[in-house]
């Protein structure tokens, strides 16, 4: 009964909206930054590296290059200051944690191979 | 004086208004059952005899049994005694959660987790020695604890090694963050003493914060109530 209870108050913080996104994928987090009393977004874009944690635990790290540095942000999964995660492009990867591209330099750190799609012959014919 | 019986059901983390990651604990506090008044003229004090957890009735002994039908009570496994009860309560009420209000600040009283024979170490918080620099067989010690042939003795209280925890301690000043009167549930910001499954106590807290208001002092309170108007 003790877990059923903490289970609900943690599923009570749980994101409205689901963010489906996986590790290869590039990524445009949304985070509510606060200045003063005035609140905008922020976008932090990147590739997502990994994926940790389950449940209300579960934060995910980004990985950008900015300005020549690498750039690594980790963000709470279900933080209500994480307003949405944008999938700008889907990856394709063996790894659950991407933790090689840390060691990559240029075109190769930022992206990660694409996903295909498998198309039906007929959505093909479409293309 | 206000206070509860309750029971840890372990800790979690919530988000905050402004989207803070903040840790809680939650206490299962009620329904609490009110067993006796004692008043000044009838016991020389006064008090409030609260009771929480029911169970079966066979499961208490006679004499007990007795005294709780008697102030029109229910079966309970523990019952504790509040002195000056701050709330009008007569014998057979039941009173929970609601005795307080997020924002509040309670003291939490627990019996803490029993360590067993632990070193100065973990007991006392002693540096210990280096674990390198040529160190060898003293790293965890508490080094000397006397002086010479005067005093000659070792000072009383000295701190050593032996049994740590399964003490009754207080957390005081911890906030109220939600209270939820349905499920009989309080979340407090923090950690309070025990193991998940204890008992504990919730009471005001008895050295507040600076500039604490009740509940319905508050500003941010005050403030819905006109512009309702």
């Amino acid at each position: 009964m003790n877990q059923a209870i903490l289970d609900k108050i943690e599923s009570e913080q749980y994101r409205k909206t689901p963010a489906n996104f996986c590790v290869g994928d590039s990524v445009r987090v949304h985070t509510k930054v606060v200045e003063g009393d005035k609140e905008r977004i922020q976008i932090f874009s990147g590739v997502v590296i990994g994926r940790r944690g389950h449940g209300l635990n579960e934060m995910f790290t980004v990985r950008r290059i900015s300005y020549g540095e690498g750039v690594e942000r980790v963000f709470p999964l279900h933080s209500p200051r994480v307003e949405k995660v944008e999938v700008e492009r889907e990856g394709s990867v063996r790894r659950a944690k991407l933790t090689y591209l840390r060691k990559r330099l240029g075109k190769g750190a930022t992206l990660v191979k694409e996903k295909e799609t498998k198309l039906s012959p007929k959505a093909k014919a479409k293309a | 004086m206000l206070g509860l019986i309750g029971k840890k059901l372990g800790q979690t983390r919530i988000y905050d208004a402004k989207g803070v990651m903040t840790s809680v604990t939650i206490v299962l506090a009620g329904p609490n059952r009110v067993l006796q008044c004692k008043t000044q003229q009838s016991d020389g004090y006064n008090a409030v005899q609260l009771g929480f957890d029911d169970q079966k009735e066979q499961r208490l002994t006679k004499p007990l049994l007795g005294h709780i039908k008697k102030q029109n009570g229910v079966a309970v496994k523990k019952i504790m005694e509040f002195r000056d009860f701050t709330k009008d309560v007569k014998p057979g009420d039941v009173v929970g959660v609601g005795l307080f209000a997020p924002g509040d600040y309670i003291d939490a009283i627990g019996v803490t987790k029993g360590r067993g024979f632990e070193g100065v170490v973990a007991r006392h918080g002693f540096r210990g020695g280096d674990s390198t620099h040529g160190a060898k067989g003293w790293h965890r010690r508490g080094g000397a604890i006397g002086q010479r042939l005067f005093p000659g003795t070792v000072m009383r209280g000295m701190r050593m090694p032996g049994h740590l925890g399964q003490v009754r301690r207080t957390t005081q000043n911890l906030q109220v963050l939600q209270v939820r009167e349905e499920e009989n549930i309080i979340l407090i910001r923090g950690a309070i003493p025990g193991s998940e499954g204890d008992y504990v106590v919730i009471r005001e807290s008895k050295k507040r914060p600076k500039g604490w208001k009740p509940h319905a002092d508050r500003p941010e309170n005050k403030k819905a109530e006109t512009k309702k108007k």
